[in-house]
């Protein structure tokens, strides 16, 4: 394995706090690589979802890419996708059956994104570009900077939606608190009224797009020619 | 290395070793959780049949008011004959309990291949059911507002996968007292919205056809003309649909308990 790096290398050198600090902003899997933008659209119409579902992605990611990380010199290369997807999956099972277990509510409004996370192209994609070839240490950096990468992005997007569209900050553990006085609502007399477009899945797009924006108009390295 | 990572029998020994390793861990996951899964099953369970009242519960009181109001309940068997009455306290890991009963498992085992076959058809779908030994549970409340209401769970299809949901219904055994309806994989927007109290608010004082055949129906486009009809959701037209579909099968099936208790109810 030539690319790996010497054993002397403390695990928070400087190429290694690269890997926690690229994918929060350069290299971030969502807005800069398009990555795992499904569950990003689907489960961000409330914080509390989001919030569970980021934990649930950090935490296949950082076992997956550990696990790959320590079998790498022992997995097959004829079978190592499917190696990885067992892990993955398994990795899955066990959140969906933890979260049905104590966290009911939030399982069921997850349904069916917390199997999909199997799919989600942000994880296999960090086990098979950087766990199969790096250290379980850097492996270990590198799944928490890309899952929180995602997180951040989900976390973003689910405040500004649910703000506006539900007027409302879902705190977990807290339940839903409503910020906006009753008396402010078209319904109670008032002036204000929820978007409801917010809500639906279109309005995530453009959130995740106005970001995707803001980013590259502050770093012109990530723009593109043509 | 003495061990050849690209030899078949590496890439074999790799996934059999894999594979047990993890199948025991998830054995062993899904076991320790069982069950608190089932606990929550149980709780999710009482809040919707007392959704179908109209009492809110949360997860942490359900089991509270589940014991306040539901008074009895009650098993009978395809042909209306009750197998089974209770009240008092209740064992959610009972399964002789007519709570226990799960009639999604039951849909998903017979019922749901004879209501294909045997479409608006009941005798042809009771007999087709004879020999499966089926109960049927139905669970007998008091409501806030101090009336006796039965409440009936229903189960059936909707456009991507199961629905369900409980169905309440007066004393005299045909006036809807209220619905509460549930899915797995409906459309969001669409079919998903049975879930909501805009579809369901709709249900209190709709009739179903007392003595002759139940024709419970959810129309599509336009208002409901008669008392047998609910509005229907714009773009679900599968699910609502599949509703009406349930409702009718089940309140078919438990017609003839139904008629039989209100017989007994009016010589007393």
């Amino acid at each position: 394995m030539s690319t790996e790096s010497t054993p002397k290398e403390s695990l928070f050198s400087k190429k290694n706090k690269k890997l926690l600090s690229d994918p929060l902003s350069d290299s971030n899997p969502i807005t800069i690589q398009v990555l795992g933008i499904c569950s990003a659209l689907a489960i961000t119409v409330q914080l509390q979802q989001a919030v569970i579902m980021s934990l649930s992605v950090l935490f296949v990611l950082i076992g997956g890419n550990v696990i790959v990380s320590l079998l790498r010199n022992l997995i097959p290369d004829r079978i190592r996708i499917i190696v990885q997807l067992v892990i993955v999956a398994s990795l899955v099972i066990i959140v969906d059956q933890v979260l049905r277990a104590f966290q009911p509510d939030i399982s069921e409004k997850l349904s069916v994104f917390v199997g999909l996370i199997i799919t989600n192209c942000i994880i296999m994609g960090r086990l098979e570009a950087f766990a199969l070839g790096n250290k379980p240490g850097p492996s270990f950096l590198d799944a928490i900077g890309n899952g929180m990468g995602y997180a951040w992005i989900l976390l973003v997007v689910s405040i500004v939606r649910e703000i506006f569209g539900s007027g409302a900050i879902s705190l977990p553990g807290m339940g839903q608190v409503k910020f906006l006085p009753e008396s402010w609502f078209i319904s109670n007399g008032g002036f204000y009224e929820n978007n409801n477009l917010m809500i639906l899945p279109p309005m995530a797009l453009v959130t995740v797009g106005i970001i995707i924006w803001i980013q590259r108009s502050r770093n012109k390295a990530l723009i593109e020619e043509n | 290395m003495a061990i050849n990572k690209n030899s078949t029998g590496y890439t074999f020994g790799f996934a059999i070793v894999m594979v047990a390793v993890v199948g025991t861990a998830l054995a062993f996951t899904a076991m320790s959780l069982k069950d608190k899964q089932a606990a929550n099953a149980a709780d999710k369970k009482m809040m919707d049949i007392l959704g179908a009242i109209g009492v809110d519960a949360t997860r942490a009181n359900a089991s509270e008011l589940f014991a306040e109001y539901v008074t009895e309940r009650i098993a009978i068997d395809l042909n209306g004959k009750e197998l089974d009455r209770r009240s008092g306290a209740l064992d959610v890991k009972d399964k002789e309990d007519p709570f226990g009963i799960d009639v999604q498992k039951d849909y998903r085992g017979s019922v749901k291949a004879a209501a294909k076959a045997n479409k608006d058809d009941i005798a042809g779908l009771k007999s087709s059911l004879s020999d499966e030994e089926l109960r049927f549970p139905l669970f007998r409340c008091t409501t806030p507002d101090q009336q006796d209401v039965f409440v009936v769970p229903v189960v059936g299809s909707g456009l991507w996968g199961p629905i369900w949901g409980y169905v309440a219904l007066k004393s005299d055994m045909q006036t809807i007292y209220g619905a509460k309806f549930d899915h797995k994989t409906e459309t969001p927007g669409l079919g998903a919205e049975i879930k909501e109290d805009m579809f369901t608010e709709k249900w209190p004082g709709k009739q179903l056809n007392a003595g002759g055949p139940v024709v419970f129906e959810v129309v599509k486009g336009g208002a409901p003309t008669s008392s047998y009809q609910v509005d229907g959701i714009t773009g679900g037209t599968i699910t609502s649909k599949g509703v009406g579909e349930m409702v009718n099968r089940t309140m078919s099936i438990y017609a003839s308990y139904f008629k039989s208790q209100t017989q007994a109810n009016a010589q007393r």
